[in-house]
């Protein structure tokens, strides 16, 4: 399989992002042990309203035509409907993530009748049971409650957004029918280990035979599922999965969080992968073009310790994050490599080696559980 | 095919084109759908059809050579299909 010159192209990065990922809060309702934020306290640096609204005019400017609002819970903003306004008016699509908590009726008829809005649910479980180990006792209720209130608005369709652990693997197809009954689209994806996912990813992330289960479903139902295109580690294990299939940190995307700086994806919150600020002089369209590590991320990529592998142009060594924060070099194979060598290589990263997510704005209780990820 | 040289059509007022080292990023706000223009010739041929009575005028307005025409009237039909160009 050969890459595509249009991939060639991203590679070299953008003038502007394709689609950006900002997380508007830190605080959040849930402490979901995956959280790729550590979110659950507000940042008292969060930006203001004001901030805000000069990032979306920036936005603008550089003719982003979508982002995807997360958290932490951005609909805990005072300020949320204010900001997915003056995005409307400014062409700029969103799409924002939710775990449904604050969308009662009311909130539901206010969101069904704006314009350039695309919600998702998060939801990790078929059931009540497995949902609710990961995201929290009640959030399977509170989820399928803000379900019901978008569906009785005529909100259109919404997406439910899956997670994919060990545990849900199996109800791939429940969660279709989910949708379906809803008129909603699926959008599954990817379990990383960052933020609080870095000491939960042992217990969560699929097995072997459960990626290639991912694989095969996605061959067979993969037209009307949504997957943020992150599965394209899995392209190994045959013909490609529908996607640029690519790394796009720092060249196509990028994360805002929610005191304004910029990382280079949603899933490699830590300074290593700062960038810079938004508030910056320059702003975020100085940390874009200019910064030293959006730079580096457009150069062309060793294949390093996959080089010799013959799938290595089908699954472009997997995802920069899922090695990070497991301790494996970035120019070697993903922890899940379809192959098996992501597995060889994590024997040797020693115990309690690995990065520690930073920043942690988990809530006081869940921090004081948090152990150092110890490898079995 | 829906597009032959002959066709009359337009950009969808609803795209907006973004230009980019390759060609240009379409989005189209109706669908949502993002299309990748993988040419600076095919922008500027598209950001002018609404401009000729037909995809031929266009061509040769933008000085194309003739030996392209056909790569160029399947481009714009498969953006006739996503959307992003219209028949007037």
């Amino acid at each position: 399989m050969s890459v595509s010159p249009l991939v060639e192209e991203l590679k070299r990065g953008l003038d502007a992002p394709i689609c950006l990922t900002w997380e508007l809060t830190y605080a959040c309702n849930l402490s979901c042990i995956h959280c790729l934020s550590s979110s659950g306290q507000r940042d008292p640096d969060e930006l203001t309203t004001a901030q805000a609204k000069a990032v979306l005019d920036e936005l603008r400017d550089l003719q982003v035509f979508y982002i995807n609002i997360g958290g932490g819970e951005p609909m805990i903003r005072r300020d949320f409907f204010e900001i997915l306004e003056h995005s409307g008016k400014n062409g700029i699509g969103v799409k924002f993530s939710t775990n449904g908590a604050f969308i009662d009726a009311e909130k539901a008829r206010r969101l069904a009748a704006m314009d350039y809005l695309d919600i998702q649910i998060s939801l990790d479980g078929a059931d009540a049971l497995t949902n609710d180990a990961v995201r929290g006792e009640g959030s399977y209720a509170i989820a399928r409650r803000a379900m019901d209130n978008l569906a009785a608005a005529n909100f259109g369709p919404f997406k439910i957004s899956v997670v994919m652990t060990r545990h849900n693997v199996s109800q791939l197809d429940e969660f279709k029918k989910l949708a379906d009954s809803y008129g909603a689209q699926l959008r599954i994806t990817r379990l990383r280990p960052a933020g609080r996912g870095a000491d939960s990813w042992n217990d969560l992330h699929p097995t072997n035979e459960q990626q290639r289960e991912i694989y095969n479903w996605l061959m067979s139902h993969g037209d009307n599922v949504l997957t943020g295109d992150s599965f394209f580690h899995l392209n190994a294990l045959g013909p490609a999965l529908p996607g640029l299939n690519m790394c796009g940190a720092g060249r196509v995307v990028c994360l805002i969080d929610p005191v304004g700086d910029v990382y280079a994806c949603p899933f490699v919150i830590h300074d290593e992968f700062k960038a810079g600020s938004a508030l910056d002089d320059g702003g975020f369209t100085k940390v874009w073009r200019e910064s030293a590590l959006f730079q580096e991320l457009r150069e062309p990529e060793s294949a390093g310790a996959c080089a010799s592998c013959d799938s290595y142009d089908a699954c472009q060594g997997g995802c920069m994050a899922a090695k990070f924060f497991t301790g494996l070099p970035l120019d070697g194979p993903d922890p899940e490599c379809v192959k098996g060598h992501g597995e060889e290589s994590l024997l040797s990263v020693p115990i309690l080696l690995t990065p520690r997510p930073s920043p942690d704005h988990s809530k006081p209780s869940i921090m004081t559980l948090r152990q150092p990820a110890v490898r079995v | 095919m829906t597009i032959t040289i002959d066709s009359a059509c337009e950009l969808d007022p609803r795209v907006s084109l973004r230009p980019e080292p390759f060609g240009a990023l379409a989005y189209h706000y109706g669908n949502r759908r993002l299309v990748f223009l993988r040419h600076p010739d095919v922008v500027s041929v598209v950001k002018s059809l609404g401009e000729h009575v037909s995809v031929r005028e266009a061509l040769v307005a933008n000085t194309v050579l003739e030996a392209r025409w056909p790569a160029f009237v399947s481009a714009i039909d498969s953006l006739c299909e996503s959307d992003i160009i219209r028949v007037r």
